[in-house]
Parts: structure tokens; C-alpha cells; sequence
């Protein structure tokens, strides 16, 4: 019964391939939220989602349901908004999250404009906005996602060093290296890439969940950063797999049903983790000798 | 020789400025203290001779040095110390200049790594978060660090504020070995008996230099008196200077 539930959906090709891009959005993903919140920029990456919805809706007005112009579109538009904040924040004092917000907003505001005036049916909204009903994917897209992944895990690794050290003690990079500035737009161009990937399968509104939750999950679990990004791979991983097989048997949108079940991960994470954990906190045990 | 020259510069932030009107020489080897109180322009100097800071007018002239010559120590509040990593890779990174972006750490560079973290006694904390640490092991690792970096001008920012003594004690023997291996080396200081018993030169700092020299010269009690008496704030309202147009 149990292993029925488990293994049954697999026969069909379309929740194969959803399953398999899953897999590589938790890889590429998974990493990028690891710097998302240690940037301190969790809640940029949600904005940010939103700024996609514009491209994407021209996209689709261009060429139809074509997932390469979908991407580009959502690229486009992805792109413009981030290197534009990261660029005004960068020459000016205004602070990136403030910047970011306002563009957003204008960029939110000109994707409900554009898909309204359009008459885009309400069905074809609700997938932009939280993934396809019931696990399903053709191949193309598939495709799409895991050339993007592929592509995000490489110029993470190329950008690994200056993004750490950023992080951690940016008086010291800038005394070595010019390179801050290229790293942190870099990201920023791979943050919205990533996006994207994760709008083909999970919707715009939600697809950050696998980034975001997955990097939260990991925190409670180590000190050390690049087990911290082998956790929320992890954690992208099982999330995704429980909340496929859950939106394909209750017939829901992919990004919820993905989102809960990381959710749940979190859930007990907060409960149980090594580091921080509450219940730790609650019986900490004797205290040792030194 | 003359290791930096300062001429007539400026240093600060949207026009205001921070170091004002700065001409000096520091010559190779010389070991020189920078006393000033909060709010002097100690960090923005350092921050302008690292090279990550542009001057507002003025120059700094680096005879003959790559800006990888200039080993930096950041004040230690500027470091996320919740950041998860851990001191072996922090103390790594001293080797940016020599392996940059992508370069690889092999057995050699492993051992020099071991070397450097067993000088300032933090042997045995290599895979501890750098959370955990306390303030003086903190600073030790960070002089782990500069040690890898292997630099011929050495600057430090507030390197003993908030350190036991006996921690100071043990990174100051490293600012004296340095000293002896004819680096240069300056450093932002608050402690004047220490700076007195350890530094032959100082640069008394109040956003305009006070003084600049020997050290029984530069610390009298005057000197310290007219450095805490110069203002701190900034004057939104203050009109463009007019000593740049001399220059």
C-alpha cells in the first residue's frame, strides 16, 4: 500500500521528468540559499521573485507556452531588476534591500498590468504563480532546468571564494582582491536564474521556497559552511520528493504541496536541530568540565 | 627610502572629510603607532593607504609597492563572527595573493597554514567555528593570518582593544618580529604607555595631524590634550575647503 504510493506515480514519463527537475533545483538551489541567508538577503530573494513575473508574462504573450521564451523573458526582466538595484546601491547610499523594493513593487505592478490588458485566463495565472497541478513536465522544460542548474552550480564554484569572504569579513577581501563587487552581482544574476528554473516547476509566488527553507533547515544542523550546503541540498532533495508525490496524489500545484513539505523539515529542525534546536535548549543535560 | 608618502591628502566620506590635509613619509621598516580618539580618521587612513578607499583630494604614494604588498588587519567588529566557518579556512585565506580566485592549497601551503596557526598558539582550534572563539583567540587567529600573508607593509587596525594582557603580550612579539625583519608596520593604538614603551614613531591623529614624529616628542601632554579637544561631528553645513585650492 505504502510502497504503492511511493513508487506508482513514477510510471508516468511527465512525473519523472518533474521529479528529476526537482532533483536539480535542489542543487543548484540549495546553495544559493545558503548565501541568501547568510547575506542576510532571505527576504530579497522572495521579492525578487516576484520581479520575474513581468518577463515572463511577455514571454508568454510573444511565443505562447514556449518555455525558452518564458526563461529569456523572465531572464530579461529577472536581470534588469538586480543588477540595477545591486548598480543604484552600489553608487549611491541607498541600502540594496531598499532599492530592490522598489523596483520590485514597479516590476510586480507591470507584470498584473501586462497580464490583465492581455485577458491571460485565470488558469494559466495561478501556474505562473504556483507551479503545474499534479506533479506533471515535458521534457523541454526539463531540459531548461537542468542546463540552468548546471550552469548556476559552475559559476557558484568560479565565485565561491570572494562570496565567502564577503560575507565574513569584507574589509579584508576588498584589501586583497577587486573582486567583491563582480562576486556579489554574479550572485545576484545566478539568484535570479535560479528563480526562473524554480518558476517552471514550482511557480513564481513559491518557487523560492526550495531555496530558502532548505539553506533554514541546514542551519540548525552545522557550524561549518560547506556542510551547511551538503544539508540544504539534502533537505531540497527529500522536500521535494515528499511534496511531488503529494501534490501528484491530492492533484495540487507543485509549490505548495514542495513548500509544505519542506516546511515540515523546518518544523522539526526548529524542534530538534543540534545547533539551536529548542528542544536542546529545553534539556540541555549537566554541564561538562571544560 | 620612503615607503608611502602622503601629499597633502584627504580622506573621508561624501565630502567630508575624515583625514584632512595629511603630508608624511613612512620609511621602509619603521614601526609607527597611530594615536587618536574615536572619530580621528585612524581606520579611514588605513583603509586609504589599503587602497580601498579613494582620497577626496590629495595622494598616497606607494613607492614601488603592489597593493599586495599591504597586509590589512580589519577592526574586529567589522567581521560577522556568526558566520559558519571555521578558523583553519579563515587563517587560509592569508594566501589569497599567492593562490587568488581558484588556486588550489597543497601539502606545502597546508604545512605553512599549521605554522602560522601553532605561532600565535591556536594549535588544536582548526575546525572550530570562529563563533565560538573568544575575543584574544579571535585576534590571534587574525594575526595567523598577516603572518601567511607574508607582507612587506603590515597595517593594523586596533589590534589590542579589548585583548587580556597577556594576548596583547604575545601578538606585540610578533609586531616586534616583524619589526626586526624589516617589514613596516602600522598600527592604530589607544594605549599610549604601551605605544610609549614599544613604538619609536607615532602619528597623533584629530582628523588634522597633531603631531608626527618621535614618539617622547609627539605623545606630551599637550599634544594629547589638543587631539581630544578637535571635534568629532560632522558640520553638514560647512562650506567647501578652501587649503585644497592652495595645494
Amino acid at each position: 500500500m505504502l510502497s504503492q504510493w511511493l513508487i506508482e506515480p513514477f510510471g508516468q514519463a511527465s512525473v519523472r521528468h518533474a521529479m528529476a527537475a526537482i532533483m536539480a533545483l535542489a542543487f543548484s538551489g540549495g546553495p544559493i540559499g545558503v548565501f541568501l541567508m547568510l547575506r542576510r538577503m532571505s527576504l530579497v530573494g522572495d521579492a525578487m521573485a516576484h520581479s520575474i513575473l513581468p518577463g515572463v508574462a511577455i514571454g508568454y504573450l510573444a511565443a505562447g507556452p514556449n518555455v525558452f521564451a518564458m526563461t529569456l523573458g523572465g531572464l530579461v526582466a529577472g536581470l534588469i531588476i538586480a543588477l540595477s538595484a545591486g548598480a543604484v546601491s552600489r553608487a549611491t547610499k541607498l541600502q540594496e534591500d531598499a532599492s530592490l523594493a522598489v523596483l520590485l513593487l514597479v516590476a510586480l505592478a507591470l507584470g498584473v498590468v501586462i497580464v490583465t490588458v492581455n485577458g491571460i485566463d485565470i488558469e494559466r495565472l495561478m501556474t505562473f504563480l504556483f507551479g503545474e497541478t499534479a506533479a506533471k513536465m515535458d521534457p523541454d522544460k526539463l531540459f531548461v532546468i537542468a542546463g540552468n542548474a548546471t550552469i548556476s552550480l559552475v559559476a557558484l564554484a568560479l565565485i565561491y571564494r570572494p562570496l565567502v569572504l564577503g560575507c565574513v569579513d569584507p574589509g579584508f577581501l576588498g584589501s586583497v582582491s577587486r573582486s567583491d563587487g563582480v562576486a556579489h552581482l554574479t550572485f545576484l544574476a545566478l539568484l535570479v536564474l535560479n528563480l526562473i528554473n524554480s518558476f517552471h516547476a514550482l511557480g513564481t509566488l513559491l518557487g523560492v521556497g526550495i531555496m530558502i527553507i532548505p539553506a533554514g533547515i541546514a542551519r540548525f544542523w552545522t557550524r561549518d559552511i560547506s556542510v551547511m550546503i551538503v544539508l540544504a541540498i539534502a533537505g531540497g532533495l527529500v522536500s521535494g520528493w515528499a511534496g511531488l508525490l503529494f501534490a501528484y496524489h491530492e492533484g495540487i500545484p507543485s509549490g505548495p504541496a514542495v513548500t509544505l513539505a519542506a516546511g515540515l523539515l523546518y518544523i522539526g529542525s526548529v524542534l530538534f536541530g543540534r545547533i539551536g534546536g529548542l528542544v536542546w535548549r529545553a534539556f540541555p543535560g549537566r554541564h561538562l568540565e571544560a | 627610502m620612503p615607503e608611502l608618502r602622503f601629499r597633502n591628502l584627504t580622506l573621508g566620506y561624501e565630502r567630508h572629510p575624515a583625514v584632512h590635509h595629511l603630508d608624511g613619509t613612512v620609511a621602509t621598516g619603521a614601526l609607527v603607532a597611530v594615536v587618536g580618539p574615536n572619530g580621528a580618521g585612524k581606520s579611514t587612513l588605513f583603509k586609504g593607504i589599503v587602497g580601498t578607499l579613494t582620497p577626496l583630494a590629495g595622494s598616497i604614494e606607494r613607492d614601488g609597492l603592489d597593493p599586495r604588498d599591504i597586509a590589512y588587519l580589519p577592526q574586529v567588529a567589522e567581521i560577522d563572527r556568526s558566520f559558519p566557518i571555521n578558523v583553519y579556512d579563515m587563517v587560509a585565506m592569508g594566501l589569497w595573493r599567492s593562490r587568488g580566485l581558484f588556486g588550489g592549497i597543497g601539502r606545502n601551503d597546508d604545512r605553512r597554514i599549521e605554522t602560522a596557526i601553532a605561532a600565535v598558539g591556536l594549535t588544536g582550534f582548526e575546525k572550530r567555528a570562529i563563533g565560538t572563539l573568544s575575543g584574544g583567540q579571535m585576534q590571534r587567529m587574525l594575526f595567523a593570518r598577516l603572518l601567511l600573508q607574508d607582507a612587506r607593509v603590515i597595517v593594523l587596525d586596533e589590534p589590542f582593544t579589548a585583548i587580556d594582557a597577556k594576548t596583547s603580550a604575545d601578538l606585540l612579539d610578533l609586531v616586534r618580529r616583524w619589526h626586526s625583519e624589516q617589514r613596516t608596520v602600522l598600527a592604530a593604538l589607544h594605549d599610549v604607555d604601551l605605544v610609549k614603551a614599544n613604538f619609536p614613531q607615532t602619528l597623533l591623529l584629530a582628523r588634522e595631524p597633531v603631531a608626527w614624529g618621535a614618539t617622547r616628542e609627539v605623545l606630551t601632554a599637550e599634544n594629547l590634550l589638543k587631539a581630544r579637544r578637535m571635534c568629532e561631528a560632522f558640520d553638514d553645513t560647512a562650506p567647501a575647503c578652501a587649503v585644497a585650492e592652495l595645494a
